[in-house]
C-alpha cells in the first residue's frame, strides 16, 4: 500500500477486557503479579492490575502490520514505555509517516489511554514496496 | 544504588524455543491479531508459508527465557522488585513459522547509574535453524532508586 510522508496510518482502538492480562500472561510467559493480581498490585502502590508493556507494544505492532499489509512489512519497532496501561479502558494507537526512503516508511507512533501517552517517542520502519 | 559495570558485554548460553502452531494461535488471539495467516493453516499455506506465521511481537515469547537468564543473573544485580520496563526495540528478519526452532543469545549491552536509578540494557539475537537472524531485541529496564 502506498504511504507517503505526512500520511496517518489507520488508528487502532482496543479495549482490553478485565481478564486480558491473564490471557496475555499465559500467552507470553510473563506472570509478574502486578499484571494479574489485584491485591498484589495494590500492595506495591499501583491503582490495580496494569497492562503488560509488551501487550501495548503488540497493539502498536498490529496497527503497523495492518497499515503495511501483513507481518512481513514490519522491519523495526522501537518504543518507550511511560506511565502504565490498565484493563477496561480504551487504548488508541496512532501513527504518522515521517519519511519514505527506498520503500521503507519511517512511522512515528503513539499509544494513548485516558489522554496519556503510555507508548511514546516511538518509531517504526515499515516496508511499503 | 551501586551498579556493577564489569558485567557489561557478558553473554549467556543460547536458549532454544520450539515454535508450536497452537502457541502462535494462543498468542495471536491474546493480542487480538485477526490476520488469518496467524490462525489458519490453510490461509498460511495459500500465502506461501508451511504453517501458521508468528506475529512479529511473538519475539517476546521465544526471547523471554534468554532475557530472564540475564535479568536474574546475580552478577547483574538488578533488583527485580523495583524494576520498570522502560523501552523496547525489535528488528526483524525472516518471519517465524510454526515448526521453527529459534535459538536466542542474550548479552548485557549496558549498565549505568544516573540520579540513583540503575539502567540495565540487554540485547538478544534470535536465529532460526537456517542460521538467519529472525530478530534482534534491545530490552531497556530501569531499577528505580530505593
Amino acid at each position: 500500500m502506498a504511504l507517503r510522508a505526512g500520511d496517518e496510518i489507520e488508528p487502532l482502538k482496543v479495549t482490553p477486557d478485565k481478564y486480558l492480562t491473564v490471557r496475555y500472561a499465559g500467552a507470553s510467559g510473563d506472570f509478574n503479579p502486578i499484571h494479574i493480581d489485584e491485591d498484589f498490585a495494590a500492595q506495591v502502590g499501583l491503582p490495580g492490575k496494569i497492562l503488560h508493556g509488551l501487550y501495548s507494544m503488540a497493539q502498536v505492532a498490529r496497527a503497523l502490520t495492518d497499515a503495511g499489509g501483513g507481518p512481513q512489512s514490519l522491519q523495526r519497532l522501537s518504543v518507550q514505555f511511560r506511565g502504565m496501561g490498565v484493563p477496561e479502558q480504551e487504548l488508541t494507537v496512532t501513527g504518522t509517516v515521517r519519511e519514505v526512503n527506498d520503500e521503507i516508511a519511517v512511522v512515528e507512533v503513539v499509544g494513548e489511554q485516558n489522554g496519556s501517552a503510555i507508548i511514546r517517542r516511538s518509531e517504526a520502519e515499515l516496508r511499503v514496496g | 544504588m551501586a551498579v556493577n559495570t564489569d558485567v557489561i558485554g557478558k553473554a549467556y548460553p543460547a536458549t532454544t524455543y520450539a515454535v508450536g502452531r497452537e502457541k502462535i494461535r494462543e498468542y495471536a488471539r491474546a493480542v487480538g491479531e485477526t490476520h488469518p495467516i496467524h490462525l489458519d493453516v490453510d490461509a498460511a499455506r495459500e500465502a506461501g508459508y508451511e504453517d501458521v506465521v508468528a506475529p512479529p511481537m511473538f519475539a517476546v515469547v521465544y526471547g523471554m527465557a534468554a532475557v530472564g537468564v540475564a535479568l536474574f543473573d546475580p552478577e547483574v544485580g538488578a533488583d527485580f522488585s523495583r524494576l520498570v520496563h522502560a523501552g523496547q526495540e525489535f528488528v526483524w528478519g525472516p518471519l517465524v513459522i510454526a515448526g521453527d526452532e529459534i535459538a536466542t543469545v542474550a548479552s548485557v549491552s549496558d549498565i549505568s547509574e544516573r540520579a540513583g536509578n540503575g539502567f540495565f540494557v540487554f540485547k538478544t539475537v534470535s536465529t532460526n535453524k537456517h542460521g538467519e537472524t529472525v530478530c534482534t531485541g534491545t530490552w531497556s529496564n530501569i531499577v528505580r532508586a530505593a
